[in-house]
């Protein structure tokens, strides 16, 4: 299928109706989880201060996946020198960056009642997550400091790649480090099992961030397609 | 003389005499290991229960610091050029090169490390941990760090950009060596953080130098 | 070892720029090729392609030896010198190091080192650091590694700018030397060589 979607003119067509049907499904999941979660019933420990979860657990899952699609575009443009999986991933980055900010946030809100600071270092996901933000920024400083395009984008791909092998060790190292601090820390990280009360409505939520990810992404990668485009013909245009 | 042997010679001279070499480095990381007790105060139990980690802390920002024209300078005057043209393939000079900061500045500040620990106020019986966790970390900086240098040659911006990029990907080394260093200070098992250390060290050594070439032929291009 | 270089309709981008299109173009062993064109038309770009730090958008670089094509890569590192407006010196160096340096790296031996600096008049210089040499010095100094060092391909970036009258004679000299051994030069030039070349004009 991808290699049916490489060719840019095809990309748009299928872009230009995937993105808005990506964009309904994802507000439909995001609503219907949402209101599944705020009708459950309150958490025991945590009265309904829980229900930020909802909000923070899929941001934070989409943040991984937002590296995942970033390092996966990169390593295709990188073996396929194909101009329009780079553009997929200076796309990608962020919104990523924009994901992991807001279950950055939503995760200290969460964390205040709960905890009673503004952020935890005991929670081994907001860390992990941290830490993504922080790779997003460097990919997106290293392309925004490179003025050659093409040099700028095999930069940023070797770094993306780089970022994506190290990214399973970084968050083994935070959780492993986080096991050996426990005995500090008062809170469990990642939150007790779940009630199925609860799961549903996040699986939901979790698909919805996804299908939203999505909308977006094919937005911001036809948006980049048509800014080359209008580059390259303004540059012919000035040469001709 | 074999050739690998003229290059490492070569790297090593010019590691010495780059930016001051290791001169450099130990300075900047005394300097700025200063500033804790200045930042913190002089209470002794305060500062000796963050020594160990704070020295690990501003060893990473002097290891990062100390490389940022480790392909800059070849770069600029084409010698980057006469390296790629050689009989050895770009991934080895890369590898060379690293390994030659890591000699020339990473092994004093390795040194140096365990002497700023206690100046800090930690307890002696850590220095030998800390030596060692210096000295393998070190390493996974060194090249992590080249990556970074390769990867920032393409827009001529140095110490900071080259950083910011590789200060999360160091998180790895950094928590196993201060678990390392934090574990032994307190009597419990050390020897998986420092395995992992050590796995990780040479895990960069061996990869990283392809994500070094590819940069240089990036910005070569 | 290298017998021909050939390039097929060769064209090169830098950034958005297309320099040129359909350039082709042999030199067989024993020829030497000067580039001539206007600043920016490409000629550097040209002799870096044929190095293989440039990828060609459309067309190929081929080195032909005595069974075929050889590989790229190989043909490059063993086969190829390229000299460009840079020298690869390190300037708080000292001469003779940087010497021997770049001729043990390109596969040379010291004493063969010191013979090409006695050729180009440098030997006197050696015991300099970089940095106080002229730019004519600077310039037969990384020239050095030609001599002492064999490599049938030479790839050489306006080599006479910095030099004058006695060290262009010199450097003629040397060429045609190369060229009589069955050797291939490349050039990309302002002023005339001073041996017989064909001229090659690149244009966009």
């Amino acid at each position: 299928m991808f290699s049916a979607l490489a060719n840019p003119a095809r990309f748009m067509a299928f872009s230009r109706w995937a993105a808005p049907i990506l964009g309904v499904i994802a507000v439909g999941l995001i609503g219907a989880g949402l209101w599944l979660g705020l009708n459950a019933p309150p958490d025991y420990q945590q009265g309904e201060t829980v229900k930020i979860m909802f909000i923070h657990v899929p941001a934070a899952w989409v943040a991984m996946l937002a590296y995942a699609c970033l390092g996966g575009a990169s390593f295709i443009s990188l073996v396929f020198r194909h101009a329009l999986a780079d553009a997929a991933a200076k796309a990608a980055a962020p919104l990523g960056a924009a994901f992991t900010g807001v279950a950055l946030v939503t995760g200290s809100l969460w964390g205040r009642p709960m905890w009673g600071a503004w952020w935890v270092w005991g929670d081994a996901r907001l860390v992990s997550v941290l830490v993504l933000f922080l790779l997003f920024v460097g990919y997106m400083a290293l392309r925004a400091s490179i003025e050659d395009e093409a040099k700028s984008a095999r930069a940023a791909e070797i770094l993306a790649l780089v970022g994506l092998i190290n990214l399973p060790i970084i968050k083994f190292s935070v959780e492993w480090w986080n096991t050996l601090h426990q005995g500090e820390s008062i809170m469990r990280a990642g939150g007790p099992t779940l009630a199925p009360a609860y799961l549903t409505p996040l699986l939901l939520a979790g698909a919805g961030y996804s299908a939203a990810f999505g909308a977006l992404w094919l937005e911001r990668i036809r948006a980049e397609v048509w800014r080359r485009r209008a580059t390259s013909l303004a540059l012919r245009a000035a040469l001709a | 003389m074999s050739v690998l042997a003229v290059l490492v010679r070569r790297e090593l001279s010019l590691a010495w005499t780059r930016g001051g070499g290791a001169l450099l480095a130990v300075g900047f990381f005394v300097a700025a290991a200063v500033m804790l007790p200045l930042a913190l105060g002089p209470a002794p139990e305060r500062l000796a229960a963050v020594s160990g980690g704070v020295t690990w802390v501003v060893l990473s920002l002097a290891s990062l610091l100390s490389l940022d024209r480790m392909f800059e300078r070849d770069f600029d005057d084409g010698a980057l050029d006469l390296l790629a043209l050689g009989p050895l393939p770009l991934e080895i000079v890369a590898a060379v090169k690293c390994l030659a900061q890591w000699t020339v500045s990473g092994a004093p500040l390795a040194i140096a490390a365990p002497v700023v620990a206690v100046g800090l106020g930690g307890p002696v019986a850590l220095a030998p941990m800390i030596l060692v966790v210096a000295g393998l970390g070190g390493l996974s900086f060194a090249f992590l760090g080249g990556t970074g240098a390769a990867l920032a040659l393409a827009s001529h911006r140095g110490g900071l950009l080259i950083a910011l990029v590789v200060l999360p990907l160091l998180t790895p080394p950094v928590i196993f060596g201060g678990a390392a260093i934090a574990n032994f200070g307190s009597g419990l098992p050390w020897s998986a953080a420092l395995c992992l250390l050590a796995a990780y060290a040479f895990a960069c050594v061996a990869l990283t130098p392809f994500s070094m070439a590819g940069a240089c032929r990036n910005a070569q291009s | 070892m290298i017998t021909a270089l050939r390039v097929e309709d060769l064209a090169l981008q830098r950034g958005e720029r297309v320099l040129f299109r359909r350039l082709s173009l042999r030199i067989a062993a024993g020829e030497a090729v000067a580039l001539t064109g206007s600043n920016g038309a490409g000629k550097t770009s040209l002799l870096r392609a044929v190095a293989g730090f440039i990828r060609p958008v459309v067309g190929r670089i081929a080195f032909e030896g005595a069974a075929g094509d050889l590989p790229g890569e190989d043909a490059r590192r063993a086969g190829c010198h390229l000299v460009g407006h840079q020298d690869g010196l390190k300037p708080g160096r000292k001469a003779r190091d940087e010497l021997l340096f770049q001729a043990r790296w390109h596969g040379g031996t010291a004493a063969g080192a010191l013979a090409a600096a006695e050729r180009l008049g440098l030997t006197r210089l050696l015991g300099l650091e970089v940095r106080v040499l002229s730019a004519g010095q600077r310039r037969r100094l990384a020239l050095a590694r030609l001599i002492a060092s064999p490599r049938p391909l030479w790839l050489l970036d306006e080599p006479l700018a910095p030099l004058d009258a006695a060290g262009r004679i010199l450097l003629g000299a040397v060429m045609a030397e190369h060229l009589a051994g069955g050797g291939l030069i490349l050039a990309a030039v302002h002023d005339p060589l001073p041996l017989d070349a064909r001229q090659v004009g690149i244009a966009g």
